[in-house]
């Protein structure tokens, strides 16, 4: 029997096609199981119809549908077969295989603090916010907007004074801050909060840390104030607890430490109240919430007040200073944002 | 290129001095620290030193100034806060003098040696030489930002500052400035030009070069009687905060508050590079004397040599605290990093099998079969003999 010709081509018959594959393996096997002659040609070498290849549609769907069915039929016969054989070797099964993700994937920063370094706990020992952690100021904060804001940005300030103890709000009536910082100095505020409106929405919030600390500038996106959060119960004037999670590297630690000294020391824990500063991927997303213990494993949490989204512009050495300030960091986005594993917070 | 650094944290000189003698032996960088640590980094080995310990600095201890304290770049003098100038030994790894500088108010903004003896400047404008017998004091103007020594002519000193023009004096004739220079005509609104010398160098014999706080690179002559700069080249966004002369003195590189480092081209007057990869503003700058690096380190945290040619970052060493100033020792290091370079290769590349040996090593190892068809009758097999028996 003469192979058929290599340059069959197997265009809209697909029937035809399989009917003609199904002759030859048989009389392969009945010759001989392990040489490959040139003469024979098995049927893994006739490559399958490609399914694109098929004009009409109707029969196209259908032959796409074919080929998912029996896909998602080998994927799952092979993960039941891995679980049986994992299950078979008991302990021995070579351990689960983890899925790689963006933040185990992260690229190696060497300013990655390690808590016993010296130099760096000397450091920060003696920065700007030093005073905040010996206890010698007590935090005091003012918050204010640019210029004339809108609704939204004054409920927004009027949330965020209600969240953090001791704050008092200004309107900011046309004043440059750099003249408004000597006037919150002799007033003995501790820091500046000072959030930017763009088309009627808090866009940009700029914290600056008094007498001469750092001034840290961030993006604000995703606002969502008390009355758009649903059964959200108001806040009481209690201390809240600070959450800091995932400052990990030198710049994160700075900033980490500006916002912890935003808020009194000595949480009232009766108030049951926290406020999280969630660092992921250099995005900080800022909660409000209400906790209950219902018993030693679960909690239930309400949330109140505002929930926004800051990343870091740039933190600057000293107060308010843009033109002529030294800056610590800065966010260059076409030198930095070139992978998206590379994080700096 | 980022390599990663040994940290060493040294102890006090009273233990373990030879650690400490081979710690300290050819350092390339001296960089003073803004929580008044001192560190060497050796860029051959890639390892970074403290000189001291840590936990007994305070602020007032920041290091203001540095420079070196001999011709043969042995010894290193740094100016603190606080008034004190300390002098480092660089064969012994330790402090080995402390003088007492104090004198005006403010901090260092320079410091040199003039003849065995220091001439230090401070902010509130006072110049003063510190000599055993008498001390020479020069006042300067006040807000001064940066004091500098003419290296071909020792005893020629220049200062600037804020609202504080270039001067040029001379130690030995501390009445008048030899040089004043004078500010450029007013601008195109008839407004006057406000003056801010943040870092000035020395181009050559009798030129120099500053820049300012408002973005100005500007290069004077005292040999001729214009007051004028010659040349006033205006760049960036942001205030230049430091500057320095690359070997050939046709260029000069500039940094700002923001961490853009430029290459300025002095004879067309434009930007000719920028170097890339800083987070930071850069607060002190140095070329190599002879080779085309450039060290520069700032406020963050951060130690970078790029190559003047190519634009490339060498090394990039992160030192934990924010820098304040650095020295960049004369000394061909390329050389030593080949020669590290080289033993490595070396010690890869002679192991002590012979080509006997390896033949069997390779010969005693067990071949890998490629059979899809055995592995899967072995695994059938297997999974027989491991069924759990109900």
């Amino acid at each position: 029997m003469t192979c058929p010709p290599t340059s069959w081509s197997i265009p809209n018959f697909p029937k035809m096609a399989t009917s003609k594959k199904k002759k030859m393996p048989v009389r392969e096997e009945t010759q001989d199981v392990e040489n490959d002659s040139a003469m024979a040609v098995p049927s893994s070498a006739i490559p399958p119809p490609n399914i694109s290849s098929i004009k009409n549609k109707m029969r196209r769907t259908q032959e796409f549908i074919k080929l998912k069915r029996q896909r998602r039929k080998e994927k799952k016969e092979l993960q039941k077969k891995k679980k049986r054989e994992a299950e078979a070797l008991g302990d021995e099964a070579p351990p689960k295989k983890v899925p790689r993700t963006i933040e185990n994937m992260r690229v190696f920063d060497e300013t990655m603090v390690d808590p016993q370094d010296e130099e760096v706990l000397h450091d920060e020992a003696h920065d700007e916010m030093a005073s905040y952690f010996t206890r010698d100021t007590r935090p005091k904060v003012l918050i204010t907007s640019s210029d004339r804001p809108r609704s939204t940005t004054t409920r927004f300030l009027k949330e965020l004074g209600q969240c953090i103890p001791n704050s008092e709000i200004y309107y900011r009536r046309g004043l440059d801050l750099k003249k408004v910082i000597p006037q919150a100095l002799s007033k003995e505020f501790t820091d500046i909060i000072v959030i930017n409106e763009d088309r009627r929405k808090p866009n940009g919030m700029l914290l600056c840390h008094l007498p001469d600390g750092p001034t840290a500038h961030f993006k604000i996106s995703n606002v969502k104030l008390h009355d758009e959060i649903k059964r959200a119960p108001k806040s009481t004037e209690h201390h809240p607890e600070v959450i800091l999670n995932n400052f990990n590297t030198r710049l994160g630690h700075t900033v980490g430490r500006m916002f912890a000294a935003l808020f009194p020391h000595d949480p009232q824990f009766s108030g049951r109240q926290a406020v999280t500063f969630h660092n992921q991927r250099d995005f900080i997303f800022f909660r409000h919430h209400r906790y209950l213990f219902k018993n030693n494993k679960r909690v239930g949490l309400n949330e109140l007040g505002p929930r926004f989204t800051l990343k870091l512009r740039s933190l600057q050495k000293g107060t308010f200073d843009s033109k002529f300030g030294e800056y610590e960091w800065v966010h260059k986005r076409h030198e930095m944002d070139t992978s998206r594993r590379k994080f700096f917070l | 290129m980022n390599a990663l650094y040994v940290d060493h944290l040294e102890t006090f000189p009273s233990q373990n001095p030879p650690a400490r003698k081979m710690a300290a032996s050819m350092q390339h960088v001296y960089v003073g620290a803004a929580t008044g640590v001192f560190k060497g980094v050796n860029l051959a080995k890639k390892t970074a030193t403290n000189f001291q310990n840590v936990a007994s600095l305070s602020k007032e201890e920041e290091i203001c100034a540095m420079c070196w304290g001999n011709q043969q770049e042995s010894q290193v003098c740094v100016g603190l806060k606080n008034g004190l100038v300390k002098t480092f030994d660089a064969e012994q790894g330790e402090f080995t003098d402390c003088t007492n500088c104090a004198g005006g108010e403010g901090r260092f903004t320079g410091l040199a040696k003039y003849q065995e003896s220091l001439v230090t400047c401070v902010e509130s404008g006072l110049l003063r030489v510190w000599k055993d017998e008498d001390k020479v004091d020069i006042e300067v103007g006040k807000d001064v930002c940066r004091m500098r020594q003419n290296h071909a002519r020792p005893h020629q000193v220049a200062t600037g500052g804020k609202e504080n023009e270039l001067k040029l004096w001379d130690i030995q004739q501390p009445e008048k400035p030899i040089f004043k220079a004078k500010n450029v005509r007013n601008d195109f609104l008839d407004l006057r030009v406000p003056v801010w010398v943040t870092d000035l160098q020395f181009l050559s014999e009798q030129k120099l070069v500053t820049c300012t706080g408002h973005r100005q690179v500007r290069v004077y002559d005292p040999a001729t009687p214009q007051r004028r700069p010659a040349l006033s080249v205006e760049l960036g966004e942001y205030a230049l905060t430091a500057l320095s002369v690359t070997p050939d003195s046709h260029s000069v590189i500039v940094g700002d508050s923001q961490g853009s480092m430029v290459m300025v081209d002095l004879r067309m007057g434009k930007v000719q590079k920028a170097f890339k990869g800083f987070a930071g503003g850069i607060r002190s700058l140095q070329c190599h004397p002879s080779l085309p690096l450039v060290a520069s380190c700032g406020l963050d945290r951060f130690l970078r040599i790029h190559d003047i040619n190519t634009k490339e970052m060498l090394h990039k060493v992160y030192l934990k605290s924010k820098l304040n100033c650095l020295l960049f020792s004369s000394a061909d290091f390329t050389q030593e990093q080949t020669e590290t370079a080289k033993k490595q290769k070396r010690k890869l590349e002679s192991s002590n099998l012979t080509e006997e040996d390896e033949d069997e090593l390779w010969g005693s190892m067990s071949v890998v079969q490629d059979s899809k068809k055995a592995d899967k009758t072995k695994r059938k097999s297997k999974s027989k003999k491991l069924k759990k028996p109900k």
